[in-house]
């Protein structure tokens, strides 16, 4: 308890969270303050903000603000479904592995390594453009979720190694416990903390990932996220024509809900672990 | 046994630094410390302590488990954290009041450097991940964040060859690489960078052999010799090793002191029954003393979470009278040391223990 | 002859690591212990009692050589829980022995998950309490308590209170007492005697109180770097020692009586 009290004393803890809190909360309330409508050509292509339309017009001729705000629920729900995918699998995985050692030790230090020779991204292409219909958001966030858990099992990995050699651990082995059962009850607990930090960050890099594979044109056929805006202002020349409105406040959402969940990370960190603090 | 014993009464001359008849260091006064539990019972963990440290002393506290040694060394450090509250009492160290501080403040001006502790247990709670040299550098940091890298690395290499170690390998080392005897001495290097005036060892070698515990209090006396730091603390369940430690010993039971005088009164000639039965339960190699019955004391200490009426110590007491239970005691000079017992000037109490 | 032996240990080692990195805890070291009997391990710090505690506890597997238990392999019945139900330990750390995150009470509850049979929920909280009664707790003293709430002896006496739950066989108790002042350590050990004799139990102590080893053991080991180096009845090890090891674990016991620290050591070793 102290230290989550010591928590909101971190003025970067309380910026980042204020930041996600902002953009978490304007994916939930900007439908009542806002009129969505992301089907109909409220204007011509292309228009400039102003008046009626703050952030303009997209390719069609759909109201930018109707299209960030549906983008960004998109984005979100990408996020925490893709972070919780990860850090579920990933963490039971890990910590099982850390504990147990042995061959699905070995077969999950492999695992991560060849995830970190191959970039997840180009598996993720690959997969996205073998399924060209049947591409939903749900999907896509499964997908990402499950080529990145690796990553959260690597990091619980060593803690869960580390809390094995505890005496507790010996105690509730000899107590009669089973290997499942240490897992939850004895192991698990201890990393909570972690295991929520690792969340985040997972959640963060699955919006990030999202927004790149959008980008590339392989992102949902149905709905429409961020990444996609992105790809939409790419594919019609909205750089080179210098429409800032049809891309930027697209990126900056983007950049600004990844930048809010890592400063929250971090501070976390040197809270939480503080042998991280330099 | 090889060694002679030599006859009681005439010990030899005690090993600890002499203590210079300096001024006094610490001191803490009436102090009352309890902890309020989730259910808001009030456990009165120390209930009016009261003692001194001159520089050069050694003041050796020993007592049951539970009977709130570590508690009150946590509050001579001056720092409550909840559940740990300050009840009462005054706690001064080179006359200026630290009790009423708050965490942060005691960290930064307190801690470390006019007050140290190596904590019970420390030997396996060092974080298995970090190296030796981050653990110190974090000590001299947090005092002084100004300092640079080299400085730093410089003067952790002084110190930690001074103290006898092999300052290269060892700052380098994670804990587990390390022998549990010179895991304890880094702990001791660490905790004194800064020249603390007093340290409190809290148990530095209840989880250490012989010889390991042979050596780490030779290091401790040797930071006395150096004058790195001025005077100590030595907290212990074990009586006779204070013996060749403290030049005074204080035994707690249940919150309080019930004797506290020079080693030598203690441990040869105590007049507290709970004291003397620590000394009788003493188990050594000397022949035959296998055959004989060590003093074993039955029964649980009481608990903390109300006011005991009379001598906390009846209860269990192998020679308490019907009057015991009734009269609270006061702890008074009996044979030149305080003492808390009724009978303490009585042969009633030397028929506890007394096989030393 | 192995029907009366508990144990027998035949050339068996422990290495951790591998290559330049390996670790040898426990060397080619053989021993029996018979039944009904009181071994005390005795050695320095980090000279390998734990692993080759853990090691007749089936917590660690030898390396090398072979291990019987009651004649088998130790590792012959199948389902480890069948050795636990026979062999129960009282680890050395007490303030890492608990989960931070259950109650005391809840985590000695737990130790009846091994019981064959169940008892009722009246009686678990009955035996519980006669356990803690048995190690100079009150009863009401730990409830609702969570282990930090504890001091470190308390929470070893908590160890010891599991043991008079379960009623074990044999008992491997790492450093049981390093925690407990010496009134405490002696009711515990009478309880524990009485609880030996009742059981018929085999009990390996492992410590480097030596002096608890000369009062309680029927045979002491002493162990340096890995291996046995002497082994005997009490009266012969600490009146008539062998090996330097013991001689000096001998020499650096603190005895009131004799000097310790000559105080010329410590002076000189400060300058
Ligand atoms: N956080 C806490 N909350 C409530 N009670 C506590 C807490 N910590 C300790 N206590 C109680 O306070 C009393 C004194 O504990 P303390 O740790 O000071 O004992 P100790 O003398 O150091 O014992 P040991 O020799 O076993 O270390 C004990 O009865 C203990 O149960
Ligand atoms: N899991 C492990 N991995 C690597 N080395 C280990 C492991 N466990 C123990 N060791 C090593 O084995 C040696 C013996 O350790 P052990 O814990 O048995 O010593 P001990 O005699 O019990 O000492 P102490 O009295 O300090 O408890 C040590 O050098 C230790 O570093
Ligand atoms: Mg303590
Ligand atoms: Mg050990």
């Amino acid at each position: 308890m102290e230290l989550v009290k010591g928590l909101f004393k971190i003025p970067s803890f309380l910026f980042g969270l204020a930041l996600f809190l902002g953009t978490l909360g304007l994916a939930f309330f900007g439908p009542l303050l806002w009129h969505i409508d992301v089907v109909s050509r409220v204007g011509d292509p292309y228009m400039a903000p102003g008046a009626g339309h703050w952030l303009g017009t997209d390719h069609l001729g759909v109201d930018m603000v109707s299209m960030l705000i549906t983008g960004l629920r998109a984005s979100l729900y990408v996020g925490f479904l893709a972070g919780v995918v990860a850090t579920v699998v990933g963490t039971l995985i890990g910590v099982y592995g850390g504990y147990k050692g042995g061959l699905l030790d070995d077969i999950l230090t492999v695992a991560t390594n060849l995830f970190l020779v191959i970039p997840t991204l180009i598996v993720l292409i690959l997969l996205s453009s073998s399924m060209e219909k049947g591409r939903s958001l749900t999907l896509i966030a499964l997908i990402i979720g499950c080529t990145t858990w690796t990553w959260s099992a690597r990091a619980v990995r060593a803690q869960s190694a580390s809390l094995r050699a505890r005496d507790h651990v010996a105690l509730a082995r000899i107590n009669g416990y089973s290997t499942i059962e240490i897992v939850l009850e004895q192991i698990l607990p201890y990393l909570l903390s972690y295991v929520f930090m690792v969340f985040i960050l997972q959640t963060a890099t699955a919006i990030l990932t999202e927004a790149t594979i959008s980008m590339l044109g392989l992102g949902p056929y149905d709905s429409i996220s961020l990444g996609k805006i992105l790809n939409d202002a790419r594919t019609n020349e909205a750089l080179i024509g210098g429409k800032w409105w049809a891309f930027i406040p697209a990126m900056v959402l983007v950049t600004v809900i990844a930048f809010s969940l890592y400063v929250i990370n971090t501070a976390m960190e040197g809270v939480f672990n503080p042998r991280l603090r330099k | 046994m090889t060694a002679p014993a030599l006859p009681v009464q005439a010990p030899v001359p005690g090993p600890a630094p002499k203590p210079a008849a300096g001024k006094v260091v610490l001191e803490v006064e009436d102090l009352r410390v309890h902890y309020l539990t989730r259910f808001g019972a009030k456990i009165q963990a120390v209930d009016g302590v009261t003692f001194s440290l001159k520089q050069g002393e050694i003041l050796g506290i020993a007592g049951e488990s539970g009977c709130g040694k570590t508690t009150l060394v946590s509050g001579c450090m001056g720092l409550y954290i909840p559940p740990l509250y300050h009840t009462s009492g005054d706690v001064r160290i080179d006359g200026q009041s630290i009790v009423g501080m708050t965490p942060e403040q005691n960290r930064k001006e307190v801690l470390g450097r006019k007050i140290a502790m190596i904590p019970q247990g420390a030997l396996n709670s060092l974080n298995p991940t970090r190296k030796i040299k981050d653990m110190a550098t974090d000590m001299i940091l947090s005092h002084d964040e100004s300092a640079d890298k080299k400085t730093i690395n410089d003067r952790l290499r002084e110190r930690f060859s001074r103290i006898g170690l092999d300052a290269q390998k060892v700052l380098n080392s994670y804990p587990v690489e390390l022998p549990a005897g010179t895991k304890q001495r880094c702990v001791i290097g660490i905790s004194t960078l800064l020249n603390p005036k007093v340290v409190v060892a809290d148990e530095p070698t209840s989880a250490l052999d012989v010889s390991t515990q042979k050596s780490v209090i030779r290091l401790l006396f040797e930071l006395m010799n150096q004058e790195i730091i001025s005077s100590m603390l030595f907290i212990t369940h074990e009586l006779p090793l204070l013996r060749h430690v403290s030049s005074s010993i204080a035994v707690m039971y249940a919150g309080e002191f019930v004797e506290y005088g020079s080693t030598e009164q203690v441990i040869f000639d105590g007049r507290q029954p709970y004291s003397r039965a620590l000394m009788g339960s003493m188990l050594s190699t000397e022949p035959g003393q296998k055959s004989r019955k060590p003093v074993a004391i039955e029964g649980a200490p009481p608990k903390l979470d109300k006011p005991i009426p009379g001598c906390r110590f009846a209860e269990r007491c192998p020679v308490a009278q019907p009057d015991c239970r009734s009269t609270d005691q006061v702890l008074r000079v009996v044979g030149g040391r305080q003492v808390r017992c009724k009978y303490a000037d009585t042969d009633l109490v030397k028929q506890v223990g007394g096989t030393v | 002859m192995t029907e009366h032996l508990k144990f027998e240990a035949t050339h068996i080692s422990r290495v951790f690591g591998h290559g330049k990195k390996a670790v040898t805890a426990v060397d080619d070291v053989s021993f029996a212990i018979k039944d009904r009997e009181i071994i005390s391990l005795v050695g320095q710090s980090g000279c390998g009692k734990t692993v080759l505690a853990k090691m007749l506890l089936r917590l660690e597997q030898p390396t090398r050589g072979e291990l019987l238990f009651n004649g088998k392999p130790i590792t012959a019945t199948g389902d480890p829980r069948n050795h636990w139900r026979q062999v129960q330990a009282v680890f050395q750390d007490p303030f890492s022995c608990f989960n931070q995150f259950f109650t005391i009470r809840n985590q000695l509850k737990a130790s009846f998950r091994l019981f064959e049979k169940k008892p009722s929920p009246a009686e678990i909280e009955e035996r519980v309490d006669q356990a803690l009664l048995a190690v100079n707790i009150k009863p009401r003293e730990i409830d609702g308590k969570f282990p930090f709430e504890l001091s470190g002896g308390q929470m070893q006496r908590m160890l010891l209170a599991r043991i008079f739950i379960l009623k074990p066989q044999v008992l491997i108790a790492d450093e049981p007492t390093s925690m407990v002042d010496a009134c405490s350590r002696a009711s515990i050990l009478d309880y524990l005697m009485k609880l030996k004799e009742e059981l018929s139990m085999t009990i390996v102590f492992v410590t480097h109180d030596i002096g608890l080893a000369y009062y309680v053991s029927d045979s002491i080991y002493i162990m340096h770097k890995g291996k046995i180096v002497e082994q005997g009845p009490p009266d012969d090890v600490t009146q008539r020692p062998q090996s330097d090891v013991t001689k000096r674990l001998l020499e650096d016991i603190p005895d009131v009586h004799r000097e310790w620290i000559p105080r010329e050591a410590a002076v000189a070793a400060a300058r």
